[in-house]
């Protein structure tokens, strides 16, 4: 029997991580929820044993289910008919077990049938499902759209919405149009209030949106006419019950066939409001992007754990000048920079997410009573590294998903260009990953204030103190010498206070900030776990330092005067 | 109106992975290298049950199943899925029992559970590969039976009738028996549903009495043991012999005529070896000796 979670051991080693107890206290409320629900933890171990028992369901589920449909789906794809979404035969299958495992609105409370599960045990099954199939996950993670509605809807949407998103019900973000991709407030789908119907109507065209047919969709729309930028734009729900909303076509992808990406035609489609008026993008978009971010980030690290897996699988098998071809340098090299990518990858991955459930716990505990000037202090503290942190669990793990599955065709050699082969699935499917829900340009933007305000550096500087065990002393100096070629590198490009220069430089520094943010986090696992992590720490460190480096010499050596050369 | 189903389930040694060390050098199965699952067949025996359930409001889904303390295990595994309830039939005496026995302690377990309308298990067990406790089980309580069931299409419950779909050789048929009624299903019905997250929260520490003791034996308190009175679904019934008033003769192995008299290793060679051309006069004459030999075909 396949299973995603047992198989992989990182997985459970990231769960029991120390930040965990405080993340179950602070979701669980001291565990109240116990005498009221019969499936709700007693105490902390109980919890984290819940944790790891449902991981598993899931772990089994995309090991013999998913993973199994993965090329048929990825081959016959979603049909649209007479405006409606028919998805793949082997998607069905998929949707209907995990639906039947119970596996939806893990996050939401138990009052309205969710699992309350915090974000982390939750971003490790999107991970194993992407792992399996990274389109159907699309389908799946898109649950996480109801954090949104749980944070800023009412309490009469949340008992008429919630409940059904739990029982297996699927979501949509509705945002992007034919002219307004990364640009979101130049969104025109016109939303006028129906004072007759006593409902908002909404008309126009998105486009690009992710499982369009869903049941219940957020539709970011221009409510405040005449307003041309983000600040007349409200989030509404949208129920397909109510109609009003076709699909015109799904769009023929080079990857993630399994996820139909619909263009939706909204004829005077009765919404509601979602929220207060004029905060549909500065606010709920953002905080929706923020949780979709982490969830690309997820699937990303599940597309490395696949490419990972069929590279060294395939590696071991293939026999060339007599001996498997994994003995050959050439190609352990590449190997176990997947691996070591893979892993820091994942480990700045689930400390975003973990920095996020601690902020979002307290946020939410917010809404029953005051909180404590301990308690708000922790939460802000919380909010500004997951704010800080998912850019970088974004950019960089997609960024690594790519990497990843190139280097996994490589190690396949001529048999990873023909289709027979699952690598040349992920490769295609991967490609996505750092451009969607925000390229990675956009996550450069998102981060490259919290470089120049020294956020990562003060977060570096604290991991910097992190006792270390005696092997990856001299690992973490070198974080250290990298962390300061960082510092000289932000300071030298806010010196020349230059905004273009600035901008031109802004992805190195943001790549030099997460080499060593990776660096000192695979140190601290591989001092927590050396058999699972020394391995990838020295190689991951070894090449980050080259990166770091390169970056180093591109900013100092670069002359001004040649910006002329890259501009067009 | 609503069902009443018993699923009768057995936890059987994996065989589908059959190394060399399967087998002790008595002959007997060496359980530690083989680990104990769920029957596959039983499983599609559960999913059936579950679907009828879902269907008809009110149903109650039974597990039942005969082994020692740790076969429990296939209790918790049926309330995982969406069942009710159930009993473990545990006792030294039921010991070594072949498919006479085995469908003896059944039979009076399902008596002693009383209500019934269906009693639906899987053709067959893969250690033993039978297919006989089933059809066993019907004869002693005499009620009509339904093998090779794929699909159960449909249930009326005003005239008490089941329509179910058949797995025949070559092809399917489609009959309609009276409740009560013994369904046997067939691994081509459809595969069982996953564990679901609350249920496996909800029974996760769900013990039979053999476990618990296991568990205290060396003194050890018995985790979150106020539980088990607060929420007695937690405590999986067993029963001995006595609780359901079997004739001790007709149990384990005193109740069983198989004997097995030796049992032979026997290892798969090949003997000969062909080589074949590719061209079509080569590959014709290949396929009428594997159809004259029944290979194929």
């Amino acid at each position: 029997m396949a299973n995603f979670y047992t198989e992989h051991p990182e997985l459970r080693y990231h769960l029991n991580n120390p930040m965990m107890e405080r993340i179950c206290e602070l979701k669980e409320r001291n565990y109240r929820d116990k005498e009221e629900f019969d499936y709700a933890p007693q105490d902390y171990a109980d919890a984290m044993d819940s944790y790891d028992k449902v991981l598993e369901i899931t772990g089994e589920i995309t090991g013999e289910v998913i993973a199994a449909n993965a090329e048929s789906v990825d081959l016959e794809g979603p049909h649209c008919a007479n405006g409606r979404v028919e998805y793949a035969s082997g998607t069905k299958v998929n949707m209907d077990a995990m639906v039947k495992a119970g596996l939806n609105g893990m996050t939401m409370p138990r009052r309205f049938g969710g699992l309350n599960f915090p974000i982390t045990p939750y971003t490790m099954c999107a991970e194993i499902v992407a792992a399996a199939d990274a389109g159907f996950s699309n389908i799946w993670s898109l649950q996480d759209c109801i954090e949104t509605l749980y944070e800023f809807g009412n309490e009469d949407q949340h008992n008429r919405f919630i409940p059904r998103i739990c029982a297996g019900e699927t979501m949509s973000m509705d945002l992007t149009e034919p002219d307004a991709g990364s640009d979101l407030q130049s969104v025109m789908l016109k939303a006028t209030y129906d004072e007759a119907g006593n409902c908002w109507r909404l008309n126009g065209v998105k486009r690009f949106i992710t499982n369009g047919d869903a049941d219940l969709h957020l539709v970011l729309a221009r409510s405040e006419e005449g307003t041309k930028d983000g600040r007349g734009l409200s989030m509404f729900i949208y129920d397909k019950r109510d109609g009003g909303v076709n699909v015109r076509r799904i769009e023929n992808k080079l990857g993630i066939h399994g996820s139909p990406t619909c263009e939706l035609v909204f004829k005077n489609a009765r919404a509601e409001l979602c929220g207060d008026r004029k905060l549909g993008l500065i606010k709920y978009v953002m905080a929706l992007m923020n949780g979709a971010r982490l969830g690309i980030a997820a699937q990303s690290v599940g597309l490395s754990q696949a490419a990972y897996n069929e590279a060294l699988a395939y590696a071991k098998d293939r026999k060339q000048f007599g001996k498997a071809i994994i003995e050959f340098p050439a190609v352990y090299d590449m190997l176990s920079t997947i691996k070591a990518k893979l892993d820091a990858g994942r480990a700045l991955l689930y400390q975003t997410s973990r920095y996020v459930d601690i902020y979002k716990a307290l946020d939410d505990i917010a809404r029953e009573r005051k909180l404590t000037p301990e308690e708000r202090q922790e939460q802000k503290k919380y909010a500004k590294l997951a704010d800080a942190f998912t850019p970088l669990a974004k950019g960089m793990n997609s960024e690594y998903a790519n990497q990843n599955a190139y280097d996994c065709i490589q190690v396949h050699g001529g048999s990873g260009f023909m289709l027979e082969y699952a690598c040349q699935r992920i490769y295609r499917d991967a490609r996505i990953t750092s451009i969607y829900e925000g390229t990675t340009q956009l996550q450069t933007v998102a981060a490259i204030r919290y470089v120049t305000n020294g956020s990562y550096l003060a977060t570096l500087r604290e991991y910097e103190q992190v006792a270390c065990s005696e092997e990856m002393k001299p690992l973490l100096e070198r974080a250290k010498a990298m962390t300061d070629e960082f510092e000289a590198c932000t300071n030298l490009v806010k010196e020349a206070a230059d905004q273009e220069f600035h901008d031109l430089m802004a992805r190195r520094l943001y790549e030099m900030a997460a080499d060593c943010v990776m660096s000192h986090l695979i140190i601290q696992d591989a001092t927590r776990a050396p058999e699972m992590f020394t391995q990838s720490a020295k190689v991951y460190v070894n090449y980050a330092e080259a990166e770091v480096e390169k970056h180093d010499a591109f900013i100092r050596n670069f002359n001004k005067a040649d910006m002329d050369c890259y501009r067009k | 109106m609503s069902l009443k189903i018993v699923v009768l389930a057995k936890q059987v040694p994996d065989t589908r992975n059959v190394g060399k060390d399967a087998m002790t050098a008595e002959g007997t199965i060496n359980r530690a290298a083989l680990p104990a699952i769920f029957n596959p067949e039983d499983l599609n025996a559960l999913e059936q049950a579950l679907r009828l359930k879902e269907t008809h409001p009110g149903s109650t889904v039974t597990m039942l199943t005969m082994g020692p303390g740790r076969a429990a295990e296939i209790i918790r595994e049926g309330l995982y899925r969406g069942a009710d309830g159930g009993y473990l039939l545990t006792d030294r005496a039921f010991a070594g029992a072949d498919t006479l026995a085995t469908s003896y302690a059944l039979a009076t377990a399902i008596r002693k559970i009383g209500e019934y309308d269906l009693i639906i298990g899987g053709r067959q067990a893969i250690d033993g590969d039978t297919a006989q406790v089933g059809p066993q089980v019907a004869e002693k309580l005499g009620l009509t039976q339904v093998t090779y069931a794929e699909e159960i299409l449909d249930v009326n419950e005003a005239d008490r009738k089941v329509t179910i779909k058949r797995h025949i050789d070559g092809g399917v048929e489609t009959v309609v028996a009276p409740m009560p009624l013994v369904i046997t299903v067939n691994g081509s019905a459809a595969p069982c549903r996953p564990r679901n997250a609350r249920l496996v929260q909800k029974y996760k520490r769900a013990m039979g009495a053999q476990e618990k003791a296991a568990v205290t034996k060396d003194g050890a308190e018995l985790p979150y043991a106020q539980l088990y009175n607060d929420r007695p679904y937690l405590n999986i019934t067993e029963w001995s012999t006595a609780d359901v008033n079997a004739d001790l003769e007709q149990c384990g192995l005193s109740g069983s005529p198989t004997k097995v008299k030796t049992i032979q290793n026997i290892s798969f060679q090949a003997k000969e070896s062909k080589t074949l051309t590719g061209s079509d006069q080569d590959v014709e004459g290949l396929i009428v000796e594997l159809l004259a030999n029944h290979t194929i075909g």
